[in-house]
Order: structure tokens, then sequence, then C-alpha cells
């Protein structure tokens, strides 16, 4: 495998509804983000990128089949290798590695990936429909297909479990919205407080509206090079950022049906899912007392998807303390609660201890107010960028997006790149993780990016 | 008072707009946004999970297992996913246990008549996986984090749709 390195990124300002373009000048608006970033002309662009990753999620909110060749022709790409992924709400997690993969195997030198969404094209309960349409068709979506329902069903059973609560679950909202108002590309910058979390209209109990991400138009792309690619790059002239390489990449997955997850006991656990950081004896005594008291795993209060992701995201790019040696991580919190249960999974903390690691003020950004008493924030900043839950969730360019937010801040570049706002940049921000997910946990992609 | 009119997805029918004369403004024009309708009728099949939707028909709830390690599926599967063996059905018990659940005050298209409408995991004793349901006779304005773990059982449609909501669960 040979390195690679992410070059430059772009996104579309993320907004509810694009009706003054069609898909493909929105991913253009990303790509041009890139030309201009490293100061190279479509031609030039067109001469270096030797093949393309397209990702976006669903064929029933584009309404179109094969979007992904219309959007290679409009930024002029064709006749390069392209292909199409799609894996849920996990696409653009899914599309970065594809691309990584093309570089890494030594197939493409550069390599553009390039994912959007549009989901304005039907109102907000049709694509709820359209969204659970990502749930078995026989058996789970006839009964009330909801994804807000699904997820509100986790999280009781995690309440159940480990004792979280709403109030912790809205501490997510008031950091997510709060970290995004510094973010121009985000479609929700709010200043909110627990109470209004709690206060605005319940969805699905006890997830109200301020609990769960929006559904959004928008577009995002980013450039993977190899060292030669690299070259070939500062050879024709293009204005290089300081090198962020991809350190490792980790992929997982689950049953499509919640119901059908197994509920394994300790020693199955811990022999298959624990994490190297949790391999002492303080944490084996933990995990033994907390299955004696009942608990099984993964049930349905936790991602099996999205822990063994990390493990080998971690493996591959060599962590063994991921708290430690993570800087942020831009994680997909497509719902308050799935951020807190995303800590655990990714060994940020235990299971059972992602409540206290929110009231604790770990996840939070040091230096900015948010209105709540924090022990100790900036321990380890989560979604720096707002997260879906405030920038939105175009699907197929989520997962890119957050490649993009996670290259600046790791480039030092944010205040750049944020209109010449750089509150909410991590001060020598060196290692940071992206986690993208797909509905109730089935895939889960976690990838180290690394400044060099 | 409302304040704001909704914005529904009915209107006129328009069959012609006008064009400026000067073509050098039409960047800038607004976009024109139509209704566009999709419907599908399809010819689905429960393949092998058919006998679960016979059972329903019948009232009896159906669960597989597998002759060759044991595992007992709450909702069906053709083949078991710990071992691959073909597996067989059994009946189900029709009376078990809340595993989770949530009201739903909102959701997609089909189901927006039934708001709020509660949604509940249901977990036996000695079955390994759980099984999606509705949940009728609790109050959904007062859910309760105590609802997990409710005695329940099941009851049926007498006249089946076909459908996994021909059965539903009440509190015992
Ligand atoms: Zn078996």
């Amino acid at each position: 495998m040979r390195n690679v390195y992410v070059v430059s990124g772009g996104v579309s300002k993320f907004t509810k509804a694009r009706p003054d373009v069609t898909f493909q000048p929105m991913v253009k608006e990303a790509y041009d983000y890139i030309l201009n970033d490293l100061g190279l002309t479509q031609p030039q662009a067109f001469e270096l990128i030797d093949g393309t990753v397209c990702s976006y999620f669903s064929d029933h909110f584009a309404r179109q089949l094969m979007a992904g060749i219309m959007v290679q022709d409009y930024l002029g790409l064709c006749p390069k290798p392209s292909f199409r992924v799609e894996s849920g709400g996990a696409t653009g997690g899914v599309c970065f590695q594809e691309a990584y993969k093309q570089v890494a195997s030594g197939y493409l030198d550069v390599c553009l990936a390039y994912g959007f969404e549009k989901m304005s094209h039907v109102e907000t309960w049709k694509g709820n429909e359209f969204i659970a349409l990502a749930s078995d068709q026989d058996f789970d979506y006839p009964v009330g297909g909801f994804y807000s329902g699904y997820y509100a069903m986790m999280v009781v059973r995690h309440m159940h479990e480990f004792g979280t609560t709403p109030e912790q679950l809205a501490k997510v909202s008031v950091k997510n919205h709060r970290n995004a108002f510094y973010n121009p590309y985000a479609q929700k910058r709010l200043k909110l407080t627990v109470q209004e979390v709690r206060d605005s209209p319940m969805v699905a109990y006890p997830l109200t509206r301020l609990d769960i991400c929006v559904m959004s138009d928008g577009a995002a792309a980013v450039l993977l090079a190899s060292e030669a690619g690299l070259e070939k790059l500062r050879q024709a002239g293009a204005q290089l950022a300081p090198a962020v390489q991809v350190a490792g990449i980790g992929r997982g997955t689950d049953a499509m049906r919640m119901a059908d997850r197994p509920h394994q006991d300790f020693d199955q656990f811990f022999a298959r899912n624990a994490l190297p950081s949790e391999q002492t004896a303080e944490t084996k005594a933990y995990y033994r007392e907390l299955f004696e008291r009942g608990t099984h795993y993964p049930g349905v209060h936790s991602f099996r998807a999205g822990r063994m992701a990390s493990r080998e995201a971690y493996r591959n790019a060599g962590l063994s303390e991921p708290l430690k040696e993570l800087d942020f991580v831009e994680l997909h919190d497509a719902y308050t609660s799935s951020e807190i249960q995303t800590y655990e999974d990714m060994g940020l903390c235990r299971y059972g201890e992602g409540g206290q690691f929110v009231d604790e003020g770990y996840p939070f950004l040091s230096g900015l107010d948010y209105g709540l008493e924090l022990a100790h924030p900036g321990k380890l900043p989560v979604n720096p960028s707002g997260g879906l839950i405030a920038c939105g969730h175009p699907v197929g360019a989520t997962g890119l997006m957050q490649a993009v937010f996670a290259l600046w801040q790791l480039q030092g570049t944010i205040k750049k790149h944020y209109g010449g706002d750089g509150t909410v940049q991590i001060t020598q921000a060196k290692r940071g993780a992206i986690h993208s997910h797909a509905g109730t946990g089935t895939y889960v992609t976690v990838s180290i990016l690394e400044r060099k | 008072m409302i304040k704001k009119l909704p914005e529904t997805l009915d209107g006129s029918v328009l069959f012609n707009v006008p064009l400026p004369a000067d073509l050098a403004g039409l960047n800038e024009l607004a976009p024109i946004i139509i209704k566009q309708h999709y419907a599908v009728d399809y010819l689905h099949t429960f393949g092998q999970d058919s006998p679960f939707f016979a059972g329903l028909a019948n009232g009896k709830l159906l669960g597989t297992e597998c002759p060759q390690c044991g595992y007992r599926y709450g909702t069906p599967k053709g083949h078991c996913t710990q071992c691959g063996a073909r597996t067989r059905w059994f009946e189900l018990p029709q009376e078990g246990q809340v595993h989770t659940f949530t009201v739903c005050y909102f959701g997609s298209e089909e189901f927006l008549p039934d708001c709020p409408f509660v949604l509940a995991l249901i977990e036996w004793e000695g079955v390994n996986t759980l099984f999606l349901t509705r949940l009728l006779g609790v109050d959904p304005q007062a859910p309760s984090l105590d609802w997990v773990g409710m005695p329940v059982r099941a009851r049926f449609r007498r006249n089946s749709k076909f459908k996994p909501t021909d059965v539903y669960f009440v509190p015992r």
C-alpha cells in the first residue's frame, strides 16, 4: 500500500433547498473550490486527475439513475475512470475510502472523490419515507418506517442500560449548533440552551427536533494523491498546503434489522469487540460488572459496526490510545444520541460512560462559551464543524464534508476557509478521525488523518 | 393564531411562462419548479418468509430456529446467520416483554395519520433476537422508561393485511 495524502477539499454551502441549480452545478461548486484552493485551471486539473469516485445515496431523492456520470460529464472529467458508491448514510465515508484505495493500490496517482444529495425534491415527510426505505421492507418499514423512531428506540435502551439522560443528549445539540455558529457552510448556526433543545417539538421520544439532523442540499469534494501525485501537482504549479496523510482506514457492518443483532455475553464481547485500549485489568473488571448487571452486546444500544471500524482504523494507523492520540473527531451525529453512542464505540470512553463524557465537557471546544458548566472542555473536541446536526446531512456529501473540515483543521487553515473566522480552529491539531455511519449502524467507516 | 399558510403540493396547471426578449439576463432567471408524480405497483414476494405471514393470518406468531446450533430467531431468518444451516419454524410465545420502545409524534408520509404511535421491540426468554411491533394500550402522551421490561401479549387482526402489523402487542 502506498502513502495517500489529502490535498484539498471543497464544499457547497449546505442549505434546505437549492432550486436554483440541478445537482451537477452544486458538485461543481465544491470542485471549483478545490481548483481555486490549488490555483489550477480546469484544463490543468483535467490533465492531473487520473480518475474519480462519486457518491450519492438515494436514487429516490435523485429520481435519476446514473446521476454520477452526469456529474462526471458536467465537471469535464469524461473519459476518465469513475464509479459510484452507495452505502446509506455512510456513502460519503465509503467514497472517501474507495478513493483512498484507488491511490493506495497504485491504480491512480490523483483521485477526486465527490458526492452530493438533493433532498429538497420532496417534502420532509416524504423524505422520511425515502430514508425509511433503507429499513427492512417486509418486517420493519410497514410497522411505522421512520429512522428517528429507530434511533429513539436505541437510545431508550441506552438510557435503560447506562442511565444516559435527555439533558446529556441536549448538551450535544448545544455544542454542535454552537460550533457551527462559526462555520459559514453550515445550515443551522444557532446559540441554544439545553432547555430550548428539550422544549422543541418532540419527534420520537426522547428525541426532539433539535436532537436530529436536517435534510439538506449540498455537495462536497476531496482530492487525494500519492507521493508521485503530489509531485505532479507541484510540477504543475499547484499551491499545496502542509501535507495531510490518510494514516489508516477501517470499516465495520451490522445487521439491517436491529432486532436481529446479537446479545453477546461478557466473554464474547471482550474477545471479539474490545479495543486494545480496553485491555487493562481495571476496564475488564468494569465491563464484567456491567455485563453482570444485565448488559449484552451490542444489542440495540450500541453500534458494533462503529466499534469494529474504529478498531481496524486504529490498528492500521498505529493508534492504541484514541483519547490521547487524537486531537479531534468529526463523527456522524445524525442524532445527538448516536454521537454519545459513538464516543463509546470509538473507545473515547467506555461503554456506559458516554453521557458522563459530555457532562465532563470532553467533546467541547475549549475557549468557547456554551453557556454550560464544563469541568474539562477541550479534552477531545468532537464535531468542531458542527457535525450533521448543524451543518446538515446531504447524505452523499456528508462523509466527504467531514474530510474537508478535518483537512482544514489539520492544515491549520480554518480561518482562511471560514471567511476569516478562526474561532473553532484547534491549535496544533496533528491527528483527527472522521466517522461515517449508515442507518442504525449498518455500515460504518472510520478514517484517520494526520498532519505530516 | 396562524401567521403562515402551509405549503401544499396542489395548485394551478400552467402551460406557458413569459421569456424575456433579452437573452443576456437568462442566467439570473428564477428556477422553474414543477410537480412530478411517481407511483408503482410491485409484485412483491415474501419468499422463504411467507409462512410468517400465513401464521399471522391464523393468529400465530412464528419464528425460526436453527436445528444445528439452536439459535432462535424472534423475526424469522431462512438460514442461520451463526452457522449457515437452513432453519425450521416454531411458534413464538404470545407473551413477551418490551425490550425498548419509542413514541413517534412525527414520521413518514404513509404513517402520519397514525401519529402518535408507539414502536416497540419485543423480547422473549430463550429467543436470541427481537421483533419490531406496534404497542397499543399505553398513553402515547406519557412515555416512561418504566415501559422497558413491561410484560405484553400479542393481539391479531381478524382480517389479515399480510403485513407485520397483522400482529401488535398490548400490556398483559
Ligand atoms: Zn445455527
